[in-house]
């Protein structure tokens, strides 16, 4: 065990491992009010998809897959870099951890420009709810416009977790580059890797709930 | 020595390309019509690549039993947020019990 650095166990503690323990169910009861919190959403949208199963395929056949799917693809490698970065931290490997952080942080990016463009190109076809929402089959117009407020709803809540995630990763790059995290202390960034797996397993169900809704109706739609 | 449990680099791995060929499963059970099972594969696809990332990238398979009770609990209380919600909403064309 490296002794070269300041004991890391808090007064209140009586061990690192009580330490860590405490850290990581905190973080837990703050994850679990995340889960209802996306909960409340969830269950709008299992009701008004029970509703209007017709309007909620024909919106949901106006989201891009290929978009969905390579931000699918580039989240969860990012919840892979982020499990490596905790790894790395474990093994006191600093530059190491800072690599998988920034990897982490990179591909989070990515997948926020590439809402960017998804988002912009709804715009541009009056998809956004509001005075200038139109859809192409105007008889479920109104329907449709509920998928798509439920569909901005969700993945801007979770862009939002995005954008916060990144922001504390940056804030979390300091004392990670300082050599502040090791084999006795790496909560933070165990912390912090929970609440970014918790963001990726909420865009797991995002994914095929909002684009892959009826799509064996209309083969190629 | 690392007061947490350290996986291996290839579970982590075997994970990721578990959670890929899933992708790539859920995708391709889209444009099949399977009738009412499509839901069903759909949310069962999802649910097993959100438990594979719950027990080994968030380390709730090497945790104290303490955790999963949370991870657990929290899911319980959302399950009854959908179906008392969804009962309430499914039983509102259903005549009133008992009425004169």
């Amino acid at each position: 065990m490296s002794t070269s650095h300041v004991s890391a166990l808090a007064h209140q503690f009586d061990t690192l491992e009580q330490q860590k323990e405490s850290a990581t169910l905190g973080m837990w009861l703050f994850l679990a009010q995340e889960i209802l919190f996306f909960g409340g959403l969830f269950m709008a949208y299992l009701l008004y998809r029970f509703r209007d199963p017709v309007a909620f395929a024909a919106g949901s056949h106006e989201l891009d897959i290929t978009l969905g799917l390579v931000n699918t693809v580039v989240l969860i490698a990012s919840s892979l870099t982020m499990a490596l970065a905790v790894r790395s931290a474990q093994l006191s490997r600093t530059r190491q951890l800072v690599q998988w952080l920034g990897a982490t942080g990179l591909l989070g990016l990515v997948f926020l420009v590439i809402k960017y463009f998804e988002y912009s190109a709804k715009w541009h076809h009056r998809l956004v709810p509001g005075p200038y929402f139109e859809f192409p089959e105007a008889a479920i117009g109104d329907r449709a416009e509920m998928f798509f407020s439920l569909y901005f709803a969700m993945t801007g809540m979770h862009a939002l977790h995005m954008v916060v995630g990144i922001a504390l990763l940056a804030w979390l790059l300091v004392p990670a580059a300082r050599g502040k995290f090791h084999a006795d202390y790496y909560n933070p960034v165990e912390c912090f890797g929970l609440y970014w797996h918790f963001v990726d397993i909420v865009w797991i169900f995002l994914f095929p709930l909002l684009y892959l809704i009826g799509r064996h109706y209309h083969a190629g739609g | 020595m690392s007061h947490g449990h350290v996986v291996a680099v290839r579970t982590y791995v075997a994970v990721f390309l578990a959670l890929m060929a899933l992708t790539v499963l859920t995708v391709a059970a889209a444009f099949v019509d399977l009738g009412p099972l499509n839901n069903v594969v759909m949310l069962g696809i999802a649910i097993l690549k959100a438990t594979l990332v719950v027990l080994i990238f968030m380390h709730v398979k090497y945790s104290t039993r303490l955790i999963p009770v949370v991870v657990v609990g929290s899911v319980f209380f959302l399950v009854i947020l959908f179906v008392i919600t969804m009962s309430d909403y499914l039983t509102r064309g259903w005549r009133e019990i008992g009425a004169p």
